[in-house]
């Protein structure tokens, strides 16, 4: 039982990082349909930014992981205004292309950067809890608290605030939303600044659970979110937060059965079977595509 | 008329004491004749992945391999002969490999010192074997580099191909008796990587010599390339409360898979194989003390202390792992293998020459290089015994030889 209940930890622990990071695939696929692929390099990026700042700068943890979400932030908007923005007349496929060049530039910029090595810093956050019989890493909890806060935070800011309500409008009916005086080019930055700092806050995480950072660790990490998101639901918030949860427990289930070495085809054989059976995934709709 | 006949007497005498003259000499000339067309420079290439995710042990080998060829050529090189070292980097990639060993065929190569992990390294040693080129490596381990079908008894052996590192099943075997006669442990879990020769290799040798020696294994677990997740995995082990974890797998995984074992309360010491080399940096002191690694090389001992001030002197940076000293080794082998065929006096890259390096490297006996003194045994492996190594305080510290 007790071995039941830390493999279903653990799973949960990896579940809130993809959570976290399907998040900002689902969002922004909601706002512009486009399926972010740099998405996932930002994780990257917001990882090498705690990491240098704790390790060359010797910065205080906390303060570390402020400039990682901002640096994240600020790399999502910085790609969405120089990289989609031109684009968004433009046929949704060059869009992909683009987003796809993107994340390349994102994995070999950081090799010509940072070196091709991975990077490994003493770990934050040590430390078991006891509880009964079963060891707990402290990691962990801090993992599923600071996802379930900052999902909380995300649900308040997109159904309470007027920022949040632009981005609904906006997700709903673009063309509706601007002749109501929504201005667009905000909202959609709004939406990656976002998803971005989601990320950010993944990447922290990720770090506190793994202590490596490398150029490439982004590209699996994001096909599991994105798998994640299109699991919940490809542009609801809800759904990706059950996706994320859902791939994380099952990878865990995989590994506990002895079949980890099946963990990331048994996940690809999910987005196979969504597509297949349920393409608008546990929590979309579906849409009557307007002719 | 007679005077006329002496005259002519004289003259043909004379014609023919100058030809056996020139006869005489006429051997001479030619000799150094062909000398001349034959000094100049000996062609070497040098595969290693000195980018990509495993450069970390691709450099030092490039660097030290390197360390050595220079030394030679500013001693005068072999035989008046410099060597003239082609560098290639193959990114740990088979396919890269055997392109850069095209590329230095073309350029009229006459030994390789390459590649660095196993499946590159076989690849490329497929591609050598066909043209009997001398190959040696410094770091891969896996029984198949040497052997064609390494599952079977009476496998076929790559005559041209050496290392100067030991050999995956001779690790794996090492470990499980050191794991019992050392450690004193009864029940082992082990964590490899599949797909991996080197770790698949390891693993099973260590299966394999544990049930010989009464060691139970009461858990296997595995993961796949990229994975950086290992927590489910260390809970089952942490469940089954192992007396050690063998891992024959690569410093940066090392370092996860301890960080979360520790995190799942599973507190057995780990042991590997030396894919563990530099693992210090991987994962914090604590959750690393007491894990062991088997090593080719035990730094700071005195056979090595030249070579590790010359490695420093060269690239401002201590050695950083066992590669270093083996790749030094691996050059000073190929070097010893190219000077017993300068000394027949063939011509570099002719078949006879490559012939002649492998023949001399496989009747060495004993020659001393800086992590021991090397035979070969009837596979092309060298004969020599392991180092063991301990993480103490954070820090890699030679124990003893095993």
């Amino acid at each position: 039982m007790s071995l039941f209940f830390s493999q279903f930890l653990n799973g949960l622990q990896t579940g809130s990082v993809y959570a976290l990071v399907a998040l900002g695939y689902s969002m922004v696929y909601g706002i512009i349909l486009l399926l972010n692929f740099a998405h996932g390099d930002i994780i990257m990026v917001g990882a090498y930014a705690a990491f240098y700042s704790m390790t060359a700068f010797h910065l205080h943890p906390l303060l570390s992981v402020v400039l990682a979400v901002a640096a994240s932030t600020l790399l999502g908007v910085v790609i969405e205004k120089v990289a989609y923005t031109p684009l968004r007349q433009a046929p949704r496929l060059s869009l992909l292309i683009t987003a796809i060049g993107v994340s390349f530039l994102l994995e070999n910029g950081a090799q010509l950067l940072f070196g091709s090595e991975t990077k490994s810093m003493s770990p934050i956050v040590t430390g078991n809890v006891s509880l009964g019989s079963m060891s707990i890493s402290k990691v962990a909890l801090l993992t599923i608290a600071v996802t379930v806060a900052a999902m909380a935070i995300l649900t308040f800011l997109v159904q309470r605030t007027k920022l949040g309500k632009a981005m609904r409008a906006v997700s709903e009916d673009m063309g509706a939303a601007q002749l109501m005086g929504i201005s667009l080019n905000k909202t959609i930055s709004f939406t990656f600044a976002v998803g971005s700092a989601l990320a950010g806050i993944g990447s922290v995480l990720y770090l506190c659970a793994y202590t490596q950072a490398s150029p490439t660790m982004g590209s699996m990490l994001g096909l599991k979110a994105f798998v994640a998101a299109v699991l919940g639901g490809i542009g609801s918030i809800p759904g990706a937060m059950i996706g994320g949860f859902a791939i994380g427990l099952l990878e865990a289930l995989c590994s506990a059965v002895n079949l980890s070495v099946w963990k990331d085809g048994v996940v690809f054989a999910i987005l196979i079977l969504v597509l297949l059976v349920k393409p608008t995934g546990i929590m979309g709709r579906s849409q009557a595509e307007k002719v | 008329m007679k005077k006329i006949y002496q005259r002519v007497f004289a003259l043909a005498l004379a014609a023919v004491m100058l030809l056996g003259l020139l006869a005489g000499c006429s051997s001479q000339p030619a000799k150094t004749e062909a000398k001349e067309t034959g000094s100049g420079e000996i062609v070497i290439a040098l595969i290693t992945n000195t980018t990509g995710e495993y450069a970390q042990y691709g450099i030092p080998v490039h660097n030290a391999a390197l360390l050595y060829f220079n030394k030679i050529n500013e001693a005068g090189g072999i035989n008046g002969k410099q060597l003239k070292i082609l560098e290639y980097d193959d990114k740990a990639d088979g396919v890269e490999s055997v392109n850069a060993f095209n590329l230095a065929s073309d350029n009229g190569v006459t030994a390789v010192l390459g590649s660095v992990l196993t499946g590159a390294t076989i690849a490329l040693a497929d591609a050598t074997y066909e043209v009997n080129m001398p190959q040696i490596t410094a770091s891969a381990t896996a029984a198949g580099v040497t052997l064609i079908d390494p599952g079977k008894e009476d496998s076929e052996v790559r005559t041209n191909v050496f290392r100067s590192c030991f050999i995956d099943p001779f690790q794996g075997e090492k470990m499980a008796r050191y794991a019992v006669e050392k450690l004193g442990a009864e029940t082992a879990a082990v964590f490899y990587q599949t797909g991996s020769d080197y770790s698949e290799g390891v693993m099973r040798a260590f299966v394999e010599t544990a049930a010989e020696v009464g060691l139970a294994i009461v858990d296997t677990e595995a993961f796949a390339d990229g994975d950086k997740d290992f927590k489910a995995q260390m809970t089952n082990i942490a469940a089954k409360n192992p007396d050690v974890v063998f891992a024959p797998i690569y410093y940066s995984e090392a370092g996860l898979a301890i960080t979360a074992a520790r995190q799942a309360g599973c507190t057995a010491p780990f042991m590997g194989g030396d894919g563990f080399s530099s693992v210090k940096d991987y994962a914090s002191a604590e959750d690393l003390e007491g894990t062991v690694y088997c090593s080719g090389y035990a730094p700071g001992t005195d056979s090595v202390k030249q070579f590790e001030e010359d490695y420093r002197a060269a690239y401002g940076e201590d050695v950083p792992n066992m590669f270093a000293p083996l790749a030094y080794d691996a050059a000073m082998i190929l070097v010893e293998g190219l000077k017993g065929a300068e000394a027949k006096g063939l011509a570099p890259a002719s078949e006879e020459y490559k012939q002649a390096v492998i023949d001399t490297i496989k009747a060495m006996n004993g020659v001393a290089g800086v992590t021991g003194s090397y035979s070969f045994d009837e596979s092309n492996n060298p004969i020599k015994s392991a180092a063991i190594i301990q993480l103490t305080g954070g820090e890699e510290i030679f124990k003893e030889m095993f």
